[in-house]
């Protein structure tokens, strides 16, 4: 049969304030166990809490970027149930009235096609702890540091047809949340994570077949991975007349597979009720204006930008503007060398190539933009050319200086100098005889390969300072000669 | 409104409570009078009355983003009933 | 000394008639000759309370005073104090030493007042009787086979039986009102926001309110006036800003409109009680006051609507209670949902588990929108009552309880008899106004307690009415007989 796979997601955004969402204690993280904590946090008797001012402008810049409507009165609510990590034995959540309502998001595939994936809500709630399962005398160990920390939950409609939409989805809202500076994206230390709700149904059918939930998948590749894993798994017993349960499911990496969470079969009556210690909180119209007037410019828009300002291809505009720094990272080096698309391609090539090599960030990069444009502007006033430009920027990717310094230290400087250009040509000429006649014996449409030979030559010669724009034109006259 | 010992056992389940079956019973009795003492508000029409949450209808207030509190973890860890290396101990959880 | 105002022991104090290490030393000795009878008190701190006696001893021959500093006073065990017990009389809370001050307690402090202890209540709140305490009952010091009603009954135990000056209370449908009313003393809950609840262990967030209970309403007022007022730590905090209670507490009552709600007056109501309350609108009218009959047609919903909200919102306020980070926590768990369910069972008492699971129940799926969501509708009917009233009263008056104190014992066995009891305090607390209870005299020798009820933010004005009624009359000024030569 044909399976059409139905897809939905809940991404948790871990909002980047600098104090917790009801208390004020900090949310940095790695603290050492139990000391980023307060009364709140810990859920002492006696202790209320305060709503962070910060986590509501957050929320409320995110709801204007994908299109959505803001929750002009919106309520926090209690979620009951009973978990160690889970210190006042509720969740302070909101339910009925989130902060931001429903919206959309215009998501660009690889293949150059756009998906509409809608977005449900979007609302504030409160981090629980984290368990620690190591061996503490046969026990489990509570580290409440990250209770109270805030989130935005971010649920999309189930629109999702693919595991390859499903990540193009999630990095999508990535560098939102990141371009809007509202959360650090950190997927390795679970600033970003991800539920997937999956099911198949036979194509052309209307309703939904049975879901599961894949419970905190914690990065692109292994959404994609989850997926394609789910999908055969529920395929599977589809296919042998079986039927899917629903229940919620833990990706194993290790395995590439997916198992059932027991823990979580206990079916849950959360008791939702609007939580006594806060009020609703109710937005003017003014304050969500200004928010959205001075929303910064969004990874769409960038790209648009890109290619009509700077005269890119759509490709190298949607990756130059995937990431805020990755953006600003290219603007600076294109306006430091005045030649847009040579900053482009080196961003695009050989920053990202040790970037991958280093599995680094272009906001950790040893080069900063400005050196880059530096050096690109190198080859731009001819000092250098773009192959040497390839050792120099090596070099000071291993902190050897600046692109000038080691230019100058290492005599990378081209020789400009016609005469001592010439002067090397008719050595190589001189020591060529044979090729020399060959290439004077052929058609001209021939001789174009050829000439690659003679130029490898005089860079060799010239240790490849010789500036090959000097080159060709004496090059020519000389071998036509 | 009368309840059953069963609906008892699964009210005292999500409430995390462990009930004798002895204690179920009572409970059934007691639960059962007030549900029988709450039931009266049924009868009043409430079509088109919003419900009251808060007596005052206030707005809720906003704190500044400023981290105002420091590590008191020794202080807050003092009642626990089990710690080691500042963490809260329970038994094993199994995911 | 122990039948006095604190107007009068701050002068006295400040004229050195006796050192407060001296009134406190007094107090300590009364609480421990006649408080084993009553067990008014779960936690005595005796050191606490020289040491602070004395630093209020040196702030007056300082001249830096307030008017309680030095004054001994009582805190009910329901608000945190830093590295003292506070354990809501709950097994639960046993060994409970808080890091931390309530926001009431620290501004009390703050006034140089003295703290003897922690007083009895019904364990977290719940309860009309304070029977329901892990450190037993509370006997009422006018009869000793009756009780001090709940749930701050160890405060107005001990006020009346002159074992502090003035005590804190809580009140969430009726706990400083009721145990006011059949202990002799004054009470008073503030509106809903007009105290921070910071601190306070939370029975129903949305219900509760903190006030102060003396002998009389001038001694309130001084209480009050410490501890009112916005606090950035309690969201539900009102900003409104306070009034100064003792600055128009002499203002005549000539003019004063009074409303009687019909409904407060009916069927149930002891009729000893009523004629009490009667004599007492009686003396108003004396003072220049007019009377109006209105009506609270909702009265009667208040009951079903309370016994909803409160537990509801306990059943969610209780769940920190875990035993994972204070408190008991059972012996030998076998795993964790065995530590959850023995440690709850065994550390809350039964009218606890009866209410968090009346409350669970309620909030439940597929019963939430005809209990919890009916209740709030039924609120806001309750509240409106209020609201249209006042728009023609100052002060609406009436009984605060159907009877007199009832005998220990006497209502434990039936599940419902003791919410029926509340009939005519709920209403208060869901419509969020303040109210006292004043003593207005006698039914069988026992204390009887005239309900005003005042307007959102309007606590001066009680106080105001109140006062004006204790200079008319000296209902407030009797002691029980136990305690006199004590």
């Amino acid at each position: 049969m044909n399976w059409e796979v139905v897809i939905g997601l809940e991404i948790h955004a871990q909002l980047a304030t600098k104090s917790k969402l009801f208390s004020g204690a900090a949310t940095s993280f790695g603290a050492e166990p139990n000391t980023n904590t307060t009364l709140v946090d810990l859920g002492m008797p006696g202790a209320l809490p305060v709503f962070n001012k910060e986590a509501l402008r957050m929320a409320v810049m995110f709801g204007h970027a994908v299109n959505a409507e803001i929750g002009m009165t919106s309520v926090f609510a209690r979620k009951n149930y009973f978990y160690p990590d889970l210190p006042k034995g509720y969740q302070t959540s909101q339910m009925d009235h989130p902060i931001v309502g429903s919206g959309h998001l215009d998501v660009a595939l690889e293949d150059g096609t756009v998906t509409r994936v809608g977005i449900t809500r979007a609302h504030l709630e409160e981090d629980a702890g984290k368990s620690l399962h190591e061996d503490f005398q046969g026990m489990t160990g509570i580290d409440l540091n990250r209770s109270s920390t805030p989130l935005l939950e971010i649920v999309s409609e189930p629109d999702i047809r693919s595991a390859k939409e499903a990540v193009a989805y999630v990095k999508m809202i990535h560098s939102i949340v990141t371009y809007l500076g509202i959360c650090d994206g950190n997927m390795a230390e679970g600033s970003m994570r991800c539920d997937v709700n999956l099911s198949l149904r036979p194509k052309g059918q209307q309703e939904y077949g049975t879901r599961t939930e894949i419970k905190n998948v914690n990065s692109f590749r292994f959404i994609e991975k989850a997926i394609y894993s789910e999908i055969e798994r529920q395929m599977d017993i589809l296919e042998d007349g079986g039927k899917i349960v629903q229940e919620t499911r833990l990706y194993d990496p290790d395995k590439d597979e997916t198992r059932s969470m027991r823990s979580k079969e206990d079916a849950n009556d959360y008791r939702y009720f609007p939580c006594p210690d806060l009020l609703p909180i109710i937005l003017e119209q003014s304050y969500v204006d200004d928010i959205k007037a001075s929303l910064p410019e969004l990874p769409t828009q960038k790209a648009k930008r890109f290619e009509e300002e700077y005269s890119l291809s759509e490709y190298d505009s949607g990756v130059l503007s995937s990431s805020r720094a990755m953006a600003d990272y290219f603007e600076i080096a294109a306006k430091v060398s005045k030649n847009t698309k040579l900053a482009a391609n080196w961003v695009m090539g050989e920053v990202s190539k040790f970037l991958n090599q280093e599995n680094i960030e272009i906001n950790q990069s040893p080069v900063s933009a400005d050196a880059l444009g530096l050096l690109l502007s190198r080859i731009e006033d001819n000092t250098i050319n773009g192959k040497t430009a390839k050792d120099v920027f090596q070099c000071m990717w291993l902190g050897e200086g600046s692109a000038d310094e080691i230019i100058d230290k290492k005599g990378l400087k081209q020789v400009t100098d016609t005469g001592a250009i010439e002067a090397m040509i008719q050595g190589v000429i001189d020591a060529n005889p044979a090729q020399v006649e060959q290439f004077r014996a052929s058609e001209p449409d021939k001789r174009k390969k050829m000439i690659g030979f003679f130029m490898g030559q005089v860079m060799k010669a010239s240790q490849g300072k010789a500036n090959p724009g000097l080159v060709t034109p004496i090059l020519n006259k000389l071998l036509n000669g | 409104m009368s309840l059953e010992k069963q609906d008892v056992q699964k009210i005292a389940h999500l409430a995390r409570l462990s009930l004798s079956d002895q204690d179920a019973e009572e409970y059934k009795h007691s639960l059962s009078s007030v549900l029988d003492l709450v039931e009266q508000m049924q009868s009043v029409d409430t079509e088109g009355v919003e419900p009251l949450s808060n007596p005052l209808e206030a707005t809720q207030r906003l704190r500044e983003d400023v981290v105002t509190e420091q590590d008191r973890r020794e202080a807050f860890l003092s009642n626990a009933p089990l710690t080691e290396s500042g963490l809260f101990l329970v038994p094993k959880v199994i995911d | 000394m122990f039948d006095q105002s604190i107007r009068s022991l701050a002068q006295k104090l400040r004229q050195k008639e006796f050192s407060s290490v001296e009134l406190t030393q007094e107090y300590l000795n009364r609480i421990s000759s006649i408080d084993p009878t009553l067990n008014s008190f779960i936690t005595v701190t005796d050191e606490l309370a020289l040491k602070q006696a004395h630093a209020a001893d040196e702030a007056i021959a300082g001249g830096n005073t307030s008017p309680l500093t030095g004054i001994p006073v009582a805190h009910k065990d329901l608000f945190c104090t830093e590295g003292v017990l506070t354990t809501c009389a709950s097994k639960m809370l046993h060994n409970f030493i808080p890091p931390y001050e309530s926001t009431v307690t620290g501004r009390v402090k703050m006034a140089g007042a003295v703290t003897l202890g922690k007083t009895n209540m019904d364990e977290f709140a719940m309860g009309s009787s304070n029977e329901n305490s892990h450190f037993g009952a509370v006997k009422n010091p006018w009869n000793l086979d009756t009780v001090p009603g709940g749930s701050s009954g160890g405060s107005a135990a001990a006020i009346a039986a002159g074992l502090c000056v003035a005590a804190t209370g809580t009140d969430t449908g009726g706990s400083i009102r009721q145990p006011a009313s059949f202990c002799g003393i004054t009470g008073l809950k503030p509106t809903y926001g007009r105290v921070s609840r910071f601190g306070m262990i939370a029975y129903a967030s949305s219900l509760d309110q903190a006030g102060p209970m003396a002998r009389s309403a001038e001694d309130c007022a001084y209480l009050l006036q410490s501890f009112a007022g916005f606090d950035s730590s309690d969201s539900t905090s009102a900003e409104t800003s306070t009034q100064d209670y003792l600055e128009s507490i002499e203002a005549p009552l000539t003019g004063l409109r009074i409303g009687l709600p019909k409904e407060y007056f009916g069927e149930g109501l002891d009729s000893n009680v009523a004629q009490i309350v009667m004599n007492a609108i009686k003396e108003f009218e004396k003072l220049g006051a007019t009377v109006k009959e209105i009506s609270l047609p909702n009265l009667n919903l208040s009951i079903p609507s309370y016994y909803v909200i409160a537990p509801s919102e306990a059943s969610s306020n209780l769940s920190r209670f875990d035993g994972v980070r204070y408190g008991h926590r059972c012996s030998d768990p076998q795993d964790l949902l065995d530590m959850y369910m023995r440690t709850r069972a065994e550390g809350f008492g039964k009218e606890v588990q009866k209410r968090i699971m009346v409350g669970t129940y309620a909030l439940s799926e597929g019963y939430y929108d005809a209990y919890y969501v009916k209740a709030q509708r039924i609120r806001r009917l309750i509240k409106e009552d209020f609201v249209r009233a006042y728009q023609d009263v100052d002060v609406i008056m009436g009984p605060v309880a159907p009877t007199t104190a009832f005998g220990l014992g006497e209502k434990t066995s039936d599940p419902v008899a003791m919410y029926l009891e509340d009939i005519y305090t709920l209403s208060v607390n869901l419509a969020g106004i303040p109210a006292m209870s004043v003593p207005a005299g006698f039914s069988n020798g026992m204390p009887v307690g005239l309900q005003i009820m005042g307007n959102y933010f309007d606590e001066a004005k009680l106080l105001n009415v109140a006062h004006k009624y204790q200079q008319a009359t000296d209902w407030h000024t009797q002691t029980p007989s136990l305690v006199k030569g004590a």
